[in-house]
């Protein structure tokens, strides 16, 4: 039978992941027309390319429709609740850094650590009669983060979009978002906590525990990830 | 866990409502929706991680019910009269870790009395209630009393500030080892603070360069916060020797006589804790006037630290000799502070508990 290996249909991830698997001697390109999502593989022999949105490939590895795949890891790590028994890291493949981070605003100079949020919290909820808000749309990664770190009195809004905007809007009182360079967060007055790291993502290549791993797939796991030069990483 | 057959379960559970109608209870009913701003409000965003949340167009985010505490002393504050005693029955839904095999809805029979009065014998009916209807199953039981480590912390020759802050964080232990550290200076300052407080100090304007006022938090609140930590610097560590006495108090595991004379030692020290040694004292008589053979049972004073539900004072639990991988057969406790949370200041004193009726089943049933 055939890999499934799926890959981002489109933009910067899709370019560099088709970079990475080229320069180690596997081509993948699109095929057809622009709009057209067929996909070719040549340099590895029963690999088929499946083109998907970044956000599906999370939920299609850990359904294991498709037995390898490429997205950042923090989008499994939100999506896939126990995601370590469900995919297995292959490589991390070193483009797609982003890191998710806890930011409060710039003016809050008496907030530097997850501590003092927490003790802001207390005091926020006594005078204002509701918890204090973080926006954000990586509520499981955030949650389980605060957690662990003891943080309680706070809401999570969810925030799909322009996340940094929401505390100038009043709609939450700091924000838990992507980030690369911190500029986008600066521009609006937010600054990061010193301790308010949540996740380090980047562009992982993943393998499905739960896909079909018959004979076959075996050997053309094996023979791909010989061809990469990476573990092979079957159970 | 292989579960015992429903029609097992129905019977056990049958059994037990008897039991504990027998034992002077109304039998009540609850909803299995819950509106989740209760709960979120009572338990805190944590809860999210732990109860089923569903959406309805008109009444907004509900909850799978993960316990009967709460509309039970909703109940009970909106329509009921004291003492009273309330015995229930159905299912709870409460999400499980990844890879837990442990079920994520089953039954619960439970038992809550509402009693303004002598709170020792309110304790040791209920526990000694849970004890005799679980004397089949050789059980071992453990006790622990909340109110312990709340009355030592009251007691810290500290500020009340800190004192609130350590409070809060009683039942998320590792927040509050942190927070005690940091108040007995075994941990540094964190460097943006003191560089925050050495401006202070110096009179300077330390609002000038941050920026504009953005979001609801205001510019009064971060003034105020600064005062406090400015406060706070100058407030000297907690003495190693009360840092000490807490530390005892906390790691006391020990049958109760001898955890009540240990504790009494202590409170000759920490004399904010005997009205609880006090306390305990009067429950250990009240138990055993009630045939609960005291000089056998286990107490650990940080039992309870990490429940959900946020027990205040008395707590307990009956579990499986030599076999941690299963859930408690039942667990129990006063919990006023809930009460006082949903009552919008106004508490009533509530004990109660719970019984895994499959669990009970599975290990022979209670009759």
């Amino acid at each position: 039978m055939t890999l499934k290996l799926g890959v981002p249909s489109k933009g910067r991830l899709m370019e560099k992941t088709f970079d990475w698997f080229g320069a180690r001697g596997v081509r993948l390109s699109r095929s057809g027309s622009e709009r057209e999502y067929a996909a070719r593989v040549e340099g590895a022999e029963g690999l088929e390319l499946v083109l998907l949105s970044a956000g599906e490939i999370p939920r299609e590895l850990g359904a294991g429709r498709i037995h390898l795949g490429v997205t950042g890891s923090d989008l499994v790590r939100e999506a896939l609740a126990g995601w370590d028994r469900r995919v297995a890291e292959v490589e991390r493949l070193g483009f797609g850094h982003a890191d998710l981070v806890i930011a409060v605003p710039r003016c809050w100079i008496d907030v530097d650590t997850l501590d003092d949020l927490d003790a802001a919290a207390a005091a926020f909820r006594a005078a204002h009669g509701h918890r204090l808000r973080i926006a954000t749309k990586y509520h499981r990664l955030v949650r389980e983060f605060l957690r662990d770190h003891g943080v309680a009195d706070y809401l999570l809004v969810d925030s799909q979009g322009a996340t940094e905007g929401t505390v100038k809007n009043e709609t939450a009182e700091a924000v838990a978002d992507i980030t690369s360079t911190g500029e986008t967060l600066r521009a609006n007055h937010l600054k990061i906590l010193s301790d308010g790291l949540v996740h380090q993502s980047q562009a992982t290549l993943f393998r499905a525990r739960m896909a079909d791993w018959d004979d076959a797939a075996r050997a053309t796991l094996r023979a791909l990830t010989a061809r990469l030069g990476v573990a092979d990483a079957t159970d | 866990m292989t579960l015992a057959p429903d029609r097992l379960t129905a019977a056990e559970t049958a059994r037990l409502m008897a039991r504990f109608e027998a034992a002077g209870a109304v039998p009540v009913d609850a909803p299995m929706l819950l509106p989740a701003e209760t709960l979120l409000d009572l338990y805190g965003e944590d809860i999210r991680g732990r109860a089923y949340v569903t959406r309805d167009p008109v009444a907004g985010e509900l909850m799978l019910r993960p316990d009967f505490t709460v509309p039970v002393v909703q109940m009970h504050m909106a329509s009921g009269a004291e003492p009273a005693r309330y015995a229930y029955a159905g299912t709870v839904f409460r999400m499980q870790e990844a890879g837990s095999d442990r079920p994520n809805e089953y039954a619960q029979v439970g038992f809550e009395l509402f009693d303004g009065g002598d709170a020792a014998a309110a304790e040791a009916e209920v526990f000694a209630l849970f004890s005799d209807m679980l004397a089949p199953l050789d059980l071992r039981a453990a006790t622990g009393d909340m109110g312990l480590l709340m009355a030592a912390v009251g007691g810290l020759r500290t500020s009340a500030a800190r004192k609130a802050a350590l409070l809060r964080h009683v039942w998320r232990p590792r927040r509050f080892r942190a927070l005690l550290d940091r108040f007995c200076g075994r941990t540094p300052v964190p460097e943006a603070r003191a560089a925050l407080l050495a401006r202070v100090a110096a009179g300077e304007d330390v609002m000038v360069d941050a920026g504009p006022v953005i979001g609801l938090r205001g510019a009064d609140e971060i003034a105020r916060r600064v005062a406090a930590l400015a406060a706070d610097a100058a407030e000297p560590p907690i003495a190693p020797r009360e840092r000490a006495l807490l530390d005892d108090l906390m790691a006391i595991e020990e049958t109760a006589p001898n955890a009540l004379e240990h504790l009494r030692d202590l409170a000759v020290d920490l004399p904010a804790i005997r009205p609880a040694v006090e306390r305990m004292a009067a429950r250990i008589e009240a138990l055993r006037a009630r045939g609960v053979n005291v000089d056998a049972l286990d107490f650990e004073a940080s039992f309870g630290r990490t429940a959900l539900e946020y027990y205040d004072g008395f707590v307990f639990g009956f579990y499986v000799p030599g076999r941690p991988d299963l859930p408690p057969v039942a667990t129990g406790g006063r919990y006023d502070a809930v009460t006082r949370v949903l009552g919008g200041g106004r508490a009533i004193p509530a004990v109660g508990g719970v019984i895994r009726p499959a669990l009970t089943a599975e290990l022979g049933g209670t009759a």
